[in-house]
């Protein structure tokens, strides 16, 4: 902090500490209430809508009306709900907490081990398909998977089958083009955390004879759990959205067998017309997650104790 | 100092949300503009030069205002979720827009779309429309609320060449589904890297999926979709089962595309721009509208395609009276019920529909034209060697019944039909399911098993 208290804050300061407290909240206060019109709002819209039978055309288009629990009665019902449930957190497991989270880790402590040169050509390589735009990286995975694509050419060109794989394991396409769009982020999380570690702890360690390992196992991970909740925090509520990747590669297809539940929703909103449905569906996702979220920050408390 | 940044972020934000506030101020005395919206897209450009045409002819009889025209670069499916989105609230709510027939009734009920009875009474070209064109604008309370551009028909459409080299003489007429088969065997046989007769299946191709393939078994089957004396979805029919079951025998025979091509949105792309004029494919069912795609500035352009192709009338299933299927839909121009300026917007809706635009318009995309003075025009006769074949059509067709909940009985529909060509269920199973999907989106007591 600078010697010389600005005018600004003197003047603050001469008030009743209590209004001083208030004074100082001024400031945050656009700040709350774009949050609250931006996220809470459609948030609370979605919820409202998820209890009406408001639709996008038909009777209902003009005079929604208020059905209650009809809409999640129907969902529990829906034979595809169990399946795009096991879709949605076999796709987070699989390609955010797993495929992302642990690609992330190694390729930062490999990172940090590389040369420069080595670990600056690596670093560019992952951020680049972190830095396509999600539709741009849709197409260029669309392009990758697709019957004729670079991987079927590479695989025939080594003697290997060419499986559709958009259309025999559209799941296993879409978490691998997930892992490959979202590992950068992980990645530069992590790369932070390492460089916070002290190299003495790690040295002491070193001398204690810990090998690798368990240098990694009680080291450098305890010391960096925190890095670790955010992280997992953030790349899974990234992945629980992800919409346009899916319906781009396989559009929920075949027979439903990557429809996930943002896929679900919005077919159900807007290709059915059903909004009141749509947002049924919408609002369980909300609560998973609002689930995770919760357990990372008890995670994250944890780690501070 | 965190403080601080705290507080300059505060303030951007603070800022932000003021400039938010009083920006846009609309320019309210200006000249008047009608907001024009439909669809266009790379293989579909007839509708945009015509609303570019009736653009100028508007504006230059009516000075001071101005047509915005705001076309949405979408595939049909997607098109129909951004107009309803955009008609939801008045303050984007089109003027005068593009609309599907079979949505005019449900978005009639949502109260989409002005009554137009009051303005066709003085619209003299009105008496040109054909008779049965005009139920297409028709809603429950017996108002017309919407103006056709056109109609259209299915058929089989297929390569003489490829039919020839296989020992099929032409034209080919086949007279059951049997026939069907035989002929896409014996083409098989004779050249097996040819794809003897395709039929859309699966979600990806959508409404494509129905109107050009599966509807065209159905009825004629004797059976139905919808019952609308007696206003029921049909249920548990024999025809049904047996649609799903001849689309299984064309898949797993692959008479057809492969499974994994037919999920593929953009198959029909291949059909048209790929297969058909490669002579890869010997026969598919699609719309009246085909010859657009290779006429002369269509997407496909393809110069031999008049000499090379024939066209035939879709069989019923064993040959029973009338003796062929066809399907039809088509598109209207309708009037938004918010607009400010009804008596322009009709006004516009009428240039755009006028003899000499609708004419144009017919003949760019092959449409069936629904004024007569067009149909008697010698160049609309003229237009391709297909006209009069898939006019003909007209007597033998069906229209999707326009209820509310029609988009999500074609989406089971589809649904059936991808969970048979891929295998996941049999055809009585999969139609078993249908009859479950369709009870629980109208309830029991709107279905009626047959």
């Amino acid at each position: 902090m600078a010697t010389t208290t600005p005018q600004r804050l003197r003047t603050v300061n001469r008030l009743h500490p209590h209004l001083r407290r208030q004074a100082r909240l001024l400031p945050v206060l656009p700040a709350v209430l774009l949050l609250l019109v931006f996220l809470a709002g459609p948030v609370l819209w979605a919820f409202h809508a998820s209890f009406t039978n408001a639709a996008l055309t038909g009777r209902n288009a003009r005079s929604p009306g208020w059905v209650g629990l009809e809409n999640y009665q129907r969902l529990i019902t829906d034979p595809v709900l169990p399946l795009s449930l096991v879709l949605t957190v076999v796709f987070v497991g699989g390609s955010a907490i797993l495929g992302q989270n642990l690609l992330g880790l190694a390729l930062a402590l490999l990172m940090k081990r590389a040369r420069r040169p080595v670990a600056a050509v690596v670093g560019t390589a992952v951020v680049a398909a972190w830095v396509l735009p999600e539709i741009v990286a849709a197409f260029a995975a669309y392009a990758y998977f697709s019957r004729d694509g670079t991987l079927n050419q590479i695989l025939g060109g080594l003697g290997f089958g060419q499986p559709d794989w958009l259309y025999s394991f559209p799941m296993v396409a879409i978490m691998l083009a997930n892992i490959w769009r979202g590992t950068a982020f992980s990645m530069l999380v992590y790369r932070a955390a390492l460089d916070d570690v002290p190299g003495e702890v790690t040295e002491a360690a070193l001398m204690d004879g810990a090998s690798g390992w368990q240098r990694l196992a009680y080291v450098t991970i305890p010391m960096i759990r925190s890095s670790i909740a955010t992280n997992l925090m953030l790349i899974t509520l990234q992945t629980l959205a992800v919409f346009t990747l899916i319906w781009v590669m396989t559009a929920g297809g075949p027979a439903n067998a990557s429809t996930t539940l943002p896929v679900l929703a919005y077919q159900e909103a807007f290709k059915f017309g059903d909004i009141g449905y749509g947002t049924a569906v919408a609002s369980v996702l909300i609560l998973i997650g609002l689930v995770f979220g919760a357990a990372y920050v008890r995670l994250l408390r944890g780690s501070k104790g | 100092m965190r403080r601080r940044v705290f507080e300059i972020t505060a303030l951007i934000a603070a800022t932000a949300l003021m400039l938010t506030a009083c920006s846009p101020a609309a320019p309210q005395d200006e000249a008047k503009t009608l907001k024009v919206v439909y669809q266009k897209t790379d293989s579909f450009s007839a509708l945009d030069n015509l609303f570019q045409a009736a653009k100028q002819e508007f504006e230059a009889a009516n000075q001071g205002v101005t047509v915005a025209l705001e076309p949405i670069q979408a595939n049909d499916d997607d098109y129909g979720t951004k107009l309803a989105l955009a008609l939801r609230s008045p303050s984007t709510a089109p003027d005068v827009f593009y609309e599907d027939t079979f949505k005019v009734r449900s978005d009639v009920d949502a109260g989409y779309l002005l009554k137009l009875d009051s303005h066709l009474e003085g619209w003299t070209d009105w008496d040109t429309f054909d008779e049965g064109a005009k139920a297409a604008g028709l809603a429950d309370d017996g108002g017309t609320y919407a103006v056709p551009l056109g109609t259209d028909t299915r058929a089989i459409w297929y390569n003489k060449k490829v039919l020839t080299a296989a020992g099929v003489s032409v034209p080919w007429e086949p007279r059951s589904w049997q026939e069907i088969l035989d002929t896409a065997r014996k083409i098989k046989a004779s050249d097996p890297s040819v794809v003897p007769f395709n039929m859309y299946a699966g979600k990806a191709t959508g409404e494509g999926t129905v109107m050009q393939s599966f509807y065209e078994l159905l009825y004629g089957t004797g059976s139905e979709l919808y019952d609308a004396d007696a206003k029921k979805w049909v249920v548990g029919s024999q025809g049904f089962t047996d649609s799903l079951a001849f689309l299984k025998t064309l898949y797993d025979e692959q008479l057809a595309v492969s499974p994994a091509e037919a999920l593929d949105a953009n198959v029909w792309k291949k059909v048209f721009g790929e297969w058909l004029p490669q002579g890869k494919m010997a026969a598919t069912v699609e719309g009246s509208y085909t010859p657009s795609f290779w006429q002369k500035g269509g997407s496909y352009e393809w110069p031999g395609y008049a000499e090379d192709m024939g066209v035939a009338a879709f069989p019923t299933q064993n040959g029973q009276a009338p003796g062929g299927v066809s399907m039809s839909g088509g598109w209207t121009l309708a009037v938004g019920a918010g607009t400010k300026e009804p008596d322009l917007a009709f006004g516009f809706l009428a240039t755009a529909l006028n003899r000499k635009n609708s004419l144009a318009f017919n003949i760019a995309s092959s449409q069936i034209a629904v004024r007569k003075d067009v149909a008697a025009d010698s160049g609309y006769q003229a237009a391709n060697p297909f006209v009069k074949d898939v006019s003909e059509l007209v007597a033998v067709t069906h229209y999707r019944p326009a209820t509310a909940d029609y988009p999500r009985i074609s989406a089971a529909v589809q649904e059936a039909t991808e969970a048979v060509i891929t295998g996941a269920k049999s055809p009585e199973q999969a139609a078993a399911d249908y009859d479950t999907a369709v009870k629980g989106i109208v309830g029991d007591a709107k279905t009626a098993a047959k």
